[in-house]
């Protein structure tokens, strides 16, 4: 492995790099398949059939809640990826641990929003439009327990095997996909809650 | 037996019970053979594992030759039912199904898997790269897209296969109109194939964009190249869409939603503009490496360079773009204004001004070149006249107006045959022949290539033109059968007199190669068609490292110009060498996804938690790994240029 020391650590290596542009790229169709999602809750919004309509089931306070949560979440990650860049191992697990447990917090408000919405009935089988809310929350919620189990494993990992071109290119691509969850959650909470409110 | 009753065909024949004959047989061949033969392990540790993409790119050809014949069995079929009115050969539910299952095959799992498995073999080798950027998410592609193509394959004989045609439009693939677990098949064997290639198209940009030799700017790259990067654009930006809306239609049949219902909120036309978001990029994701094929055959055959080169660039990223503004016009006649049908109409044809610059693009590459009509040059040069006819006969489906007349009659049948064959198909047989010696270091004769040429040339043409006029005449299509009185009789004979002719080409292409396997000649040497990029330049066939020094690069025909203008391609000594490790996990991982589609599919839960668990071990798994691939040392290098002949 050729190790390149101009660079920061997550791009010292070429397979590095390759692995950064990849998740660029990746990143390119997550926010097709986001903008697919919002496009059809966009045509879906006001049909909402039998069941009821967003202005009737949202409720703002976990919501905001949420928005605090990670957008705090994504705060913190970003200041474990600077810890990274100075080489502080235990200042970059514990913001990374502090993202995860935010993470998880933002998780749990939203399990809880989900039962609200199950009893007020609106559910997946109600109507067009919750089926669409409720798919693209879920989509959302889906990615962000998925960077929870994956920021679990790279924490782990850092600990075993301390900062290396190997965890610091996994903690960087992370650190993306949790910003990247971040932008979403604000459109989610624009132009779905609070359009939906208004 | 309750639980086994759903695995029942709803809907059985005497040729669905001896086609599950025909399929057991097989299966149980196979595993004895290769018992016999104690291939097992050769077939683990040299194809199942491995991450090479030249072997991966030759898994993928060969799984689309065999759907190639999966889905003409289904056309034949077809044409045999039509050729004479009031056939009773397949009833309309068989005829359905046998058009839906001929569409998703041909699309999917033939044209997208040939299309892809040409990619991997060529495109490392035109930039001069040793492998892809990600050797390992390779592998899980193709296992991806092979898991998705047996799922789809076994629906017909394991609970039905989907009868709600390749477009799957709602409501008739919904639960009400399609009884039978055969939209859910389509439904996850699409996804997970879909997956698959979503990981194709990021590879292959990374790839392309971070790997190529030194020395080889954007505009100096080999034009099938370009025309692959162009192709994983759109893959990556269409795909997802089309994840969507299966996800969607999955939940509707499955789960209960009401998307793309009729009541509660539900729009069917969701459906269909979400498919075509995907579909319309989908078809220019099918012809664009068609077009970089045929660019690189027609210099090579022409030994002239390409004409126009950086236009046949501009048009692709032109008609990329383009590809997704067009889609209304699959459904000018489900009921939008005028204004939006007069866009979209408008769009449309822009799409037939970058394509007719490379047409001439073409022909002003062979002007006053010195042809060469070998079996690849042939396909390129019947292309061309062939596949204008079909973008003719495009634009005049695009006026909104017009195509009330023909919308959903043979004549649109006719069309993206008359585009997809001549122009994808023959494409994928030239290609192949031409990088053939490449893959398997003998060529395939060349007398037997043009016999299969014309053949397919000739049964083309009796094949799809009839259906010209029939259209226009209203024959409309997907029905299975037509009265004596409409007078459509004699024009569909003569289809399936075509489609007969077809089938003798693909055979005799079976035949080629076996008759190739066995006489033609070994020791070609590495460059048999005289050729100009950069494939050519390294040994025949290709060591798994493809390149023993990296090339330098001068021009976008490095080989060429080192054949005629001593550019020195290889400078340098040898240095040792970073090749990924084999890995078991993306075979296994893929039947995990098998049987998570099989579970979904059939409502298993069991099945599905449990094969979910294992797909998400296998990625934490893949987490910890400590996999640094292995080195291939100077010696070891020397040794294998030397029994190659020298260095090069
Ligand atoms: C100049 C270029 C082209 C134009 C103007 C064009 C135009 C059209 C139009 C307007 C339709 C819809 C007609 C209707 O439903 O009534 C259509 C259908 C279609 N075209 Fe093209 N097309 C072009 C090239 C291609 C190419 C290159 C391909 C594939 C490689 C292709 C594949 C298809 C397919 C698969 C369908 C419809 C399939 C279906 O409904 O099942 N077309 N085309
Ligand atoms: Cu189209």
């Amino acid at each position: 492995m050729k190790i390149n020391n101009t660079q920061p650590l997550e791009y010292s290596t070429e397979q590095n790099q390759l692995n950064i542009l990849g998740f660029w790229v990746f990143l390119g169709a997550e926010i097709m398949l986001f903008a697919t999602l919002f496009t059809s809750y966009f045509v879906y919004e006001n049909r909402v059939g039998n069941g009821p309509s967003g202005a009737e089931i949202f409720e703002l306070t976990p919501v905001l809640i949420e928005t605090i949560l990670l957008l705090t979440s994504s705060f913190t990650i970003g200041l474990a990826i600077n810890a990274m860049r100075l080489n502080r191992k235990k200042a970059m697990l514990t913001f990374l641990a502090v993202t995860l447990v935010l993470g998880l917090a933002f998780l749990g408000v939203e399990i809880y929003e989900f039962t609200h919405y199950y009893h007020v009935g609106a559910t997946l089988q109600t109507s067009a439009f919750t089926g669409m809310l409720l798919t693209t929350l879920g989509t959302h919620g889906a990615h962000v327990t998925f960077g929870l189990v994956w920021g679990l494993f790279i924490f782990i990992q850092i600990k075993k095997n301390g900062l290396t071109p190997a965890t610091t290119n996994k903690s960087f691509i992370f650190s993306l996909y949790w910003h990247f969850l971040d932008v979403v959650w604000i459109f989610i909470f624009s132009f779905i809650y609070l359009k939906g409110m208004m | 037996m309750e639980f086994f009753e759903r695995f029942a065909v709803p809907h059985p024949s005497p040729l669905i019970y001896a086609s599950m004959v025909a399929i057991g047989l097989v299966i149980i061949a196979i595993v004895l053979g290769i018992t016999y033969f104690k291939k097992w392990g050769y077939l683990w540790n040299e194809w199942l594992t491995t991450t090479d993409h030249k072997r991966i790119g030759i898994m993928y050809i060969i799984s689309a030759l065999l759907m190639l014949f999966r889905g003409g069995a289904d056309a034949v079929m077809m044409r045999f039912q039509t050729s004479v009115p009031e056939n009773a050969f397949l009833d309309a539910q068989h005829y359905n199904e046998v058009f839906t299952t001929h569409g998703v095959v041909m699309i999917f799992f033939m044209a997208m898997a040939f299309v892809i498995g040409l990619m991997n073999f060529v495109v490392p080798l035109q930039i001069g790269a040793r492998d892809v950027a990600f050797p390992r998410l390779n592998a899980i592609s193709f296992w991806l897209y092979f898991a998705g193509a047996m799922l789809f394959n076994v629906s017909f004989v394991i609970g039905g296969s989907p009868d709600a045609g390749w477009t799957n439009y709602y409501p008739l693939a919904g639960n009400d109109f399609s009884t039978s677990v055969g939209v859910n098949y389509y439904n996850w064997a699409l996804q997970i194939s879909g997956i698959g290639t979503l990981m194709t198209g990021i590879n292959f940009i990374a790839t392309i964009i971070k790997m190529r030799a030194p020395g080889m700017t954007l505009m100096k790259m080999p034009m099938f190249t370009w025309s692959s990067l162009v192709t994983n654009v759109i893959i990556v930006f269409a795909f997802p869409v089309l994840t969507i809306a299966l996800l969607m239609g999955t939940f509707d049949r499955q789960l209960g939603t009401f998307f793309f219902a009729s009541e509660n909120g539900g729009m069917d036309m969701m459906w269909a503009n979400l498919f075509w978001v995907w579909g319309h990029p989908e078809v220019y994701i099918l012809i664009l490496p068609a077009f970089g094929i045929y660019s690189e055959i027609i210099s090579t055959f022409s030994e002239r360079n390409l004409y126009g080169y950086k236009s046949m660039v501009g048009s692709m990223v032109i008609i990329s773009l383009l590809s997704f503004f067009v889609w209304v016009h699959h459904f000018f006649t489900m009921g939008h204004d005028a204004l939006t049908n007069s866009i979209f109409s408008i769009t449309t044809m822009a799409i037939a001004v970058p394509t007719g610059i490379k047409i001439f693009n073409w022909l002003l590459t062979m002007w006053k070149g010195k042809i060469r009509f070998t079996v690849p040059m042939l396909y390129s040069v019947a292309f061309i006249p062939l596949f204008t006819i079909g973008g003719v006969t495009g634009v005049m489906l695009a006026i909104a107006s017009a195509d009330y007349q023909y919308h959903n009659t043979m004549f649109l049948v006719a069309h993206f045959h008359n585009v997809i064959i001549p122009g994808v198909v023959f494409a994928m047989l030239a290609g192949l022949t031409y990088w053939w010696p490449k893959m398997f270091g003998f060529m395939l004769n060349e007398k037997i290539g043009k016999w299969a040429f014309w053949f397919l040339t000739v049964g083309f043409c009796f094949s799809f033109f009839p259906m010209y006029i029939t259209g226009l005449d209203g024959q409309a299509r997907r029905m299975y059968t037509y009265s004596e009185a409409s007078g459509f009789g004699p024009l569909n004979m003569l289809s399936f007199f075509g489609a007969g002719l077809m089938a003798i080409g693909f055979i005799v292409i079976v035949y080629n190669v076996y008759y190739s396997f066995r006489y033609a000649k070994r020791g070609i040497g590495d460059d048999p068609w005289n050729a100009r990029s950069l494939e050519w330049a390294t040994h025949n066939p290709v060591p798994e490292y493809n390149f023993a020094i990296v090339p330098q690069v001068n021009s976008s025909e490095a080989f060429w110009d080192s054949k005629k203008k001593g550019h020195k391609l290889f400078r340098g000594d040898y240095k040792e060498i970073h090749m990924p490790n084999n890995s078991g996990l993306p075979v296994i991982m893929a039947g995990l996804f098998f049987v998570f589609g099989f579970s979904f599919v059939f409502y298993i839960w069991a099945g599905v938690i449990i094969s979910g668990i294992g797909i998400l071990a296998c990625m934490a798994y893949r987490s910890f790994e400590k996999d640094h691939g292995r080195h291939i040392k100077v010696k070891e290098i020397e040794e294998t240029e030397d029994k190659f002949g020298g260095a090069k």
